[in-house]
């Protein structure tokens, strides 16, 4: 393998974090809270998309589809039931509120499909012959429908009313409120924002690895989220830059070091660059109130 | 009168120890009676750690006021260093295992010490995602260590640890940790939970007490691990990965942070319920999961809040609450 199908190969699950990563920064700006259910929701997108399509013989358009209404709303309804009655309590017990979502999330899904890992089938076979090289068209499909659906987000938040609300909020809650925005909406919208996106990168996920279990969110989870804080948690540029950072590290250490510490190196680079800009690199520093 | 006694520090010292020496003779009865069987008798064992382990993160997370996310790592240190020490060494147990135990211990503080320094310059969440680094940095490593065993795991652990050892360290664990709470350097570790800038205003050195706490929190993390290595007898790395941080959060949280009494409490509960639960075997784990959502959706303090109980107060209120009861009975045969 050349460099180039390495760095290719790096974009492709860059891609990915990416988008999950979007899910973790946009939920953390609004609320503050690190959602550990997050990484969950893509393992419920993946098992959704596998039972629709290969149990009951759907297509693949619908599948997915039907994976993103269904995440968006396992996302907002996990918000009211799970996440509100907290909200103005300590963080802490709201975190550990997310890790019970998780686990719940988790065992309820093997207890239902059992914990062996289940295969997926490849939804978009066949390669690509561009100038010399070959791409598989999973990761043409990844890279091309992560760029549109992050260029789509950033247009979202910046130009549309709904933006403009989840900005206000994430900036201050309480005059977010007086100035007549409904702030429970805008949270469900962005947890449902957050999830649908999850959704699809589980379809992406699922495409180039072509194999599923209950366990499968959490390291995703995990390193999407880093992801999220190298960038500068709050960002959304800063996310898709440290999804992109992460997933070419993690492949070139693959590729040229040794994989068994690939999980290393990545939370090794996490450290660096929180202990020299503890704010990631695209975060705005948090200014120290007494 | 009774009031001045059992507030009388010498007194109090007495009754703890009678009150210690009374529980430790009932586990063992009940252990070796042949009221429990084996295999109940060995979960003594497990909630001795686990309560060292909650205990000791508490002591981090509840009175210094940070959120650590990596005190597995800090265990699995102490349990390989104590497990290769007591491989390594052919001495009689009672020098051998100490010596491991506080070998396991000291690692686990240097360790802690290493992280500390850089990590606890950030605060909250950030705090939280470093230690978690550190933690995975931790597991990984040992996987690709030679002497470790890597993933095959460390095998041919003696088996040290038994009730009596375990229970004693869980109790030297609460004695050191609830002693150090009460001093003058157990105040200022509260008072940087209160307010850092505050303390900090007040002459009291961040760097130096979250360092020194966060090492102390690892000993003993470490110290668990310990006895940990030396009751299963065999070391397997993907034990010690991220969900067991977790599951010791979870534990702290539960019976409330900043309550040693409540660690102590969810600690010995949590470990026996999903063994209780062991009939439903595949429905537990989801029972686990929301048991703990409901739990922190009602009282998102944790079960016990800030409480905590030591005995001499609570055997006066007890005291005087009889003497009210007979007073107010004496009265009213009066009338």
């Amino acid at each position: 393998m050349t460099i180039l199908n390495q760095i290719i190969n790096g974009i492709q699950i860059g891609s990915i974090y990416a988008l999950v990563a979007l899910g973790y920064t946009m939920v953390y700006g609004i609320v503050k809270l690190i959602n550990f259910a997050h990484g969950e929701i893509i393992m419920v997108g993946s098992y959704f998309t596998w039972y629709t399509m290969s149990r009951l013989g759907a297509p693949a358009w619908a599948a997915v589809l039907g994976a993103v209404v269904f995440c968006a709303v396992l996302g907002m309804v996990i918000e009211k039931v799970a996440y509100k009655p907290l909200r103005n309590y300590a963080r802490i017990s709201l975190l550990i509120t997310a890790i019970g979502v998780s686990f719940f999330l988790q065992n309820a899904v093997q207890l239902i499909f059992k914990a062996t890992p289940r295969m997926f089938q490849n939804i978009f076979p066949g390669s690509l012959k561009l100038g010399g090289m070959v791409f598989s068209m999973s990761a043409v499909v990844t890279i091309v429908v992560s760029v549109i659906l992050m260029i789509g987000l950033s247009l979202l938040v910046k130009n549309t009313k709904i933006g403009k609300a989840m900005r206000a909020v994430s900036e201050d809650k309480d005059t977010a409120q007086l100035m007549g925005i409904n702030v429970d909406h805008t949270i469900s919208f962005t947890f449902g924002l957050g999830s649908g996106l999850a959704a699809i990168a589980a379809v992406l996920y699922c495409s180039s690895f072509y194999q599923i279990e209950p366990t499968m969110g959490s390291m995703l989870g995990l390193k999407a989220f880093v992801a999220a804080v190298l960038g500068g948690i709050g960002s959304i540029s800063g996310a898709v830059l440290g999804g992109f950072v992460i997933g070419i590290a993690e492949s070139l250490t693959k590729g040229y070091i040794s994989s068994a510490l690939a999980d290393a190196i990545v939370f090794g680079i996490l450290i660096v660059v929180l202990i020299i800009k503890p704010s990631g690199i695209l975060g705005r520093p948090e200014n120290e109130k007494v | 009168m009774k009031q001045s006694i059992l507030r009388n520090n010498k007194f109090r010292y007495l009754l703890n120890t009678l009150a210690v020496v009374l529980l430790y003779l009932l586990i063992i009865f009940l252990t070796s009676g042949g009221i429990l069987n084996r295999y109940q008798s060995n979960m003594f064992i497990q909630i001795g750690y686990n309560i060292i382990l909650a205990v000791s993160l508490n002591l981090s997370c509840g009175f210094l006021g940070q959120l650590p996310l990596g005190h597995a790592g800090f265990m699995s240190v102490g349990a390989y260093a104590s497990a290769l020490f007591s491989m390594a060494v052919d001495l009689p147990v009672y020098i051998e295992f100490p010596a491991a135990l506080l070998i396991g211990g000291i690692a686990a503080g240097i360790t802690g010490i290493i992280i500390g320094l850089p990590a606890l310059r950030l605060r909250g969440d950030y705090l939280a995602i470093i230690t978690l680094g550190f933690g995975e940095i931790i597991r990984v490593v040992i996987l690709n260590l030679k002497f470790t065993g890597g993933a095959f795991g460390l095998r041919g652990i003696e088996k040290h640890s038994s009730i009596s050892w375990v229970f004693l360290c869980t109790v030297i664990t609460i004695f050191v940790i609830h002693t150090l709470l009460k001093s003058r350097h157990g105040r200022a570790v509260i008072s940087i939970r209160e307010d850092e800038i505050a303390a900090e205003a007040s002459g009291i050195s961040l760097t130096y007490y979250k360092t020194v706490t966060f090492a102390i929190s690892a000993f003993f993390a470490g110290v668990a691990g310990g006895l940990y290595a030396h009751y299963l007898c065999i070391l397997d790395p993907s034990n010690f990965g991220f969900m067991k941080s977790v599951e010791i959060l979870v534990m702290v949280v539960l019976g409330g942070l900043g309550s040693i009494i409540g660690s102590v409490v969810s600690a010995s509960v949590l470990t026996v319920i999903p063994e209780l639960l062991r009939s439903f075997a595949d429905y537990r784990m989801v029972i686990y999961s929301l048991l703990l959502i409901i739990v922190m959706i009602f009282k998102p303090s944790g079960l016990f809040g800030r409480y905590d109980f030591s005995l001499g107060p609570a055997i006066d209120s007890a005291f005087r609450r009889i003497r009210g009861l007979i007073l107010r009975k004496g009265g009213a045969k009066n009338k």
